[in-house]
């Protein structure tokens, strides 16, 4: 192992010189967090909404305002006719529209159903189904009113109190940047370990340096070393932005948190290593990690719960080191549990880091073919 | 120890249905000279591949300093310095940063690191080059400096693939200068080369073509082997042999 701090001082030289890679490695947890955090929103809120109210009484304006305060929808104008409000859900001029019928105010009064019409774009099933969900939730309370009042009560009889724990103000950015910690340290840790060997290869640097009596763990250990620290410094800058700029909490050990991290960035480095055995150019080895990046961000549950998928593919987002992961990064970060609820997913992380190691090591050779 | 320095039998590399090198037989001399002569393709790169222990042989068996190739390809590296047609240090490193990497990596450190690294500087005359990016260094400067990583370590064995190739005839003259004196102090030296006037230097000289040795002697000797005066029209008319 006396060879290793060499590789490692070297590693760190040529780190120091290539601006460009330096640049991006520790501007993508930036640009990155303010982007998941500023402009991805999973609730959709305010979409433009177009109405007509052929009713046009104090009851349909009621309605018409209930809808608007759920704050889901945004009045952006008021037409007369459907062909109207048609046209403009169809020229994307908004999203949904209410329509009101005359003989609204006038069913109301004589006790018949009274109707009225909740069109959304569902073209985009993200925006639709909060529209949905506002004019559903709008509609409930305002029979239980309507009921209760014609009962003679003055209290519901039933009273359901949900709350959302961990995440209060159910806040995008909470929910995110605890998984953005984990998808940077897969997209920088796998790419650029598996483009630095390959590098070396296509530059002609690795046939003079395997003609030496260097050993592969300590040509493999030097190659990722410093990169280990790239990881902890993007994981600290980002938990750090997360923390004073969206106000995502850290309840849990700190100690904790940077520990499995350290393991997670293991097995990332691994992984990209192995990458770079199966490779012959710089270019492969970024599309090889590309294609296993996909799958990281849309199956591990990063953006996507994996309770909604369907079973085959819960099994297979399994197979994802980042899966597991995640549910580390959240229970530390948000729900602040210790050591003993994340046991098993630390355990598979473990199994992952072995696993990795033990391919690249077997499969990389100090030859040439 | 006896005083053959590199020895081949039969030694046979195949790539899928090509035959690169087939069943070299040759011996070099400890403190020796020896050239490998042959137009692009004979199997040059792949026999020094395969002594420096980066490709496995198919067949055959070949002892560098006395260490087996096939049984201890790693023990090998430790008795050899290499030097590929390609510049293969780092050019984002300094020389002063190349020399310091590969004394570390064979297991130099501190004070005899320093001295050994000092030796070397002023063997090949690098000295005023110390803090330049070895990227920046004309391809003269780079052969010097490739060759002084791989003498850190006192190698009784050096393998050089085209060592000369892009360098100018100046550069080349001073180089070969180096290469006679190594020799003289015991350093058993296998070049590989297609410029007839390196040829020439090589105390002897093994002709290969497409991956046979077919002469093995002193450069006039393998010029008459091969049916030419010199070895100018030795190389000409194998190579014409080979086109057809």
């Amino acid at each position: 192992m006396r060879r290793l701090w060499p590789m490692v001082r070297k590693e760190f030289i040529q780190m120091r010189r290539d601006r460009l890679t330096l640049g991006v490695m520790f501007g993508i947890p930036v640009v990155q967090l303010l982007m998941f955090g500023f402009a991805i929103q999973t609730d959709v809120r305010h979409i433009p909404t177009v109405v007509d109210d052929e009713s046009r009484t104090p009851e349909s304006r009621d309605i018409i305002h209930a809808l608007e305060n759920t704050g889901n929808f945004r009045i952006v104008a008021y037409l007369t006719g459907r062909a109207a409000l048609d046209d403009a859900i169809a020229r994307g001029r908004a999203q949904a529209g209410i329509v009101v019928p005359n003989a609204y105010a006038r069913n109301l009064g004589r006790g018949s159903t009274a109707t009225v019409q909740v069109i959304v774009d569902a073209s985009d099933p993200l925006s639709s189904q909060s529209a949905l969900a506002a004019a559903a939730g709008v509609a409930q309370v305002r029979n239980l009113e309507l009921l209760a009042a014609a009962a003679g009560r003055s209290t519901l009889p039933l009273d359901v109190r949900v709350r959302p724990r961990y995440n209060p103000g159910l806040r995008s950015p909470v929910y995110i940047v605890p998984g953005l910690v984990g998808l940077i340290l897969t997209m920088t840790m796998v790419l650029v370990t598996a483009v630095a060997i390959v590098r070396e290869r296509e530059r002609g640097t690795l046939e003079q340096l395997i003609v030496t009596p260097i050993t592969k763990t300590e040509l493999m250990l030097g190659k990722i070393t410093p990169y280990v620290g790239v990881g902890l410094f993007q994981m600290t800058a980002v938990l750090l932005l997360g923390r004073f700029v969206f106000d995502v909490p850290l309840v849990g050990s700190v100690g904790l948190l940077y520990g499995v991290s350290l393991l997670y960035i293991i097995a990332s480095l691994a992984l990209g290593l192995f990458i770079s055995t199966l490779v012959q150019t710089q270019q492969q080895a970024m599309q090889m990690s590309f294609f296993f990046m996909l799958p990281s961000i849309l199956l591990s549950g990063f953006m996507f719960p994996r309770e909604a998928m369907p079973v085959a593919f819960q099994w297979l987002s399994l197979l994802i080191p980042l899966t597991h992961f995640l549910k580390i990064l959240r229970g530390i970060l948000l729900k602040g549990v210790g050591a003993g609820p994340i046991l098993s997913p630390m355990l598979v992380l473990c199994g992952f880091a072995v696993a990795l190691i033990g391919l690249a090591v077997r499969r990389f050779h100090k030859t040439l073919d | 120890m006896t005083d053959v320095a590199v020895d081949i039998r039969d030694l046979t590399r195949r790539f899928g249905t090509l035959t690169a090198v087939s069943h070299l037989t040759l011996a070099v001399q400890r403190g020796e000279v020896f050239g490998l002569l042959g137009p692009n393709g004979s199997g040059k790169t792949t026999t020094i591949r395969m002594l420096c222990g980066l490709l496995e042989p198919t067949e055959g068996t070949a002892t560098v300093a006395g260490v087996d190739v096939r049984a201890a390809p790693e023990r090998v590296k430790t008795q050899i310095g290499y030097m590929s047609q390609r510049f293969g240090l780092y050019e984002d490193l300094t020389v002063r940063e190349n020399l310091e990497f590969y004394g570390g990596i064979y297991g130099l450190s501190g004070a005899a690191q320093r001295d050994r690294e000092g030796q070397v500087v002023a063997f090949l005359g690098i000295g005023g080059r110390l803090g330049q990016l070895a990227g920046q260094l004309s391809g003269g400067w780079k052969q010097r400096l490739a060759l002084g990583c791989a003498l850190l370590h006192h190698p009784p064995v050096l393998f050089l693939d085209e060592p000369t190739a892009g360098v100018d005839p100046a550069a080349r003259r001073n180089f070969w200068r180096a290469i006679h004196e190594l020799a003289q102090s015991g350093t058993t030296v296998l070049v590989t080369t297609h410029y007839m006037d390196e040829a020439e230097r090589c105390d002897r000289l093994g002709m290969m073509s497409v991956g046979h040795l077919i002469a093995l002697g002193t450069p006039g000797e393998v010029a008459r082997q091969v049916g030419g005066t010199t070895l100018e029209d030795a190389f000409i008319i194998l190579q014409e042999q080979d086109e057809r």
